[in-house]
């Protein structure tokens, strides 16, 4: 009886978050309707002897990635209500993806309706989960000492994934990579010597911070004889 | 008759099918980037699910021992995901998922 209503309660907040997710106009809704399906299936994992895992999946999703997804969305300042009525590809395209969602689920309990539960095989081919202890020592026994390769791998997996993210969010446009902050200061300060000594060269009276509409000497230059000619 | 009911493995196959289902009914239909990811959070999601009610069902942790390489999974695909949400973002911020050609270059 407690298992079922654990059971019921856990995926009625599992299925409401889905659906938040998928309906919330705002990302921040959804990413708040994400937790509670995290939490859901978190309370899931523990009804199934799962501890350690319901504990990472608190502490990794709803703790490291939905907080990642707010950061993100605050970062960006896209946390606004969008249109959802607005479909660019036409009617069609959301009566497909409704129609192909529910042939997944068909499918799947279909599946589950002919499966038969008997275990053909070898059960337990890793190991019995039922072992002594609770069930972080079995899973820690596997990963350490099965899976050791696979838990190495994951290491260079993740610094992979770091190098990445930082060569992504990197601004990549040339003209900023050197930031020279007096730069623009001294560039103007060349210019002004340059229009000053090209103007003087054609005996012209120079007014300073009269810039000419140019940036070069060449420029100024030109204006200046044309001005000299019209003299 | 509620209290002869019990929680067979099957009821949570169920319902992860049924998040499954979900998440990828919002991966087609959501255009703005950062919600497509959560949806494909929620598939993830699903999946463990059932991985962990086949590790009870079977009695092989060797399903528990798969769920922790796809959380780990899970978390360097989100920070890539999002670098690239980032970047997309920050070159115009209302894209979609049609967008992503901008970063083309």
């Amino acid at each position: 009886m407690v298992e079922v209503a654990v059971f019921a309660v856990a995926a009625a907040a599992c299925l409401a978050g889905a659906i938040g997710v998928v309906a919330s106009r705002n990302p921040v809704h959804a990413a708040l309707s994400l937790v509670g399906t995290l939490f859901g299936i978190a309370v899931l994992f523990v009804a199934q002897n799962a501890n350690f895992l319901a504990a990472v999946q608190v502490i990794v999703y709803a703790g490291a990635i939905v907080v990642l997804f707010l950061f993100v969305i605050m970062f960006l300042g896209v946390d606004v209500a969008e249109d959802l009525r607005v479909e660019p590809l036409g009617r069609g395209q959301r009566v497909a993806a409704v129609v192909l969602g529910l042939g997944i689920v068909g499918l799947v309990l279909l599946a589950l309706n002919d499966a038969d539960w008997s275990v053909t095989g070898i059960p337990s081919v890793v190991g019995p989960l039922s072992g002594e202890g609770p069930d972080i020592n079995v899973l820690s026994e596997a990963i350490f000492t099965r899976y050791v390769f696979a838990f190495e791998l994951t290491s260079v997996l993740l610094v992979i994934a770091v190098v990445g993210a930082v060569l992504l969010a990197r601004r990549t446009r040339p003209s900023e990579e050197i930031v020279d902050p007096g730069q623009e200061q001294r560039e103007a300060e060349i210019t002004e010597q340059i229009t000053k000594a090209a103007m003087q060269a054609y005996g012209l009276e120079y007014k300073p911070g009269a810039r000419p509409p140019g940036n070069g000497d060449e420029e100024a230059a030109d204006e200046a004889e044309t001005e000299e000619v019209k003299a | 008759m509620l209290a002869e009911l019990h929680v067979t493995p099957a009821w949570y196959l169920v319902l992860g099918a049924v998040i499954f289902g979900i998440g990828a009914v919002g991966l087609l239909v959501r255009r703005n980037p950062l919600v497509m990811f959560m949806c494909i959070e929620l598939m993830l999601n699903a999946v463990t699910l059932t991985f962990v009610t086949f590790a009870r069902m079977l009695d092989d942790v060797g399903g528990q021992a798969t769920v922790v390489f796809v959380l780990v999974v899970a978390a360097a695909e989100v920070v890539v995901g999002l670098g690239i949400i980032v970047a997309l973002m920050r070159k115009r911020p209302e894209a979609t998922a049609d967008d992503v050609a901008l970063l083309e270059g």
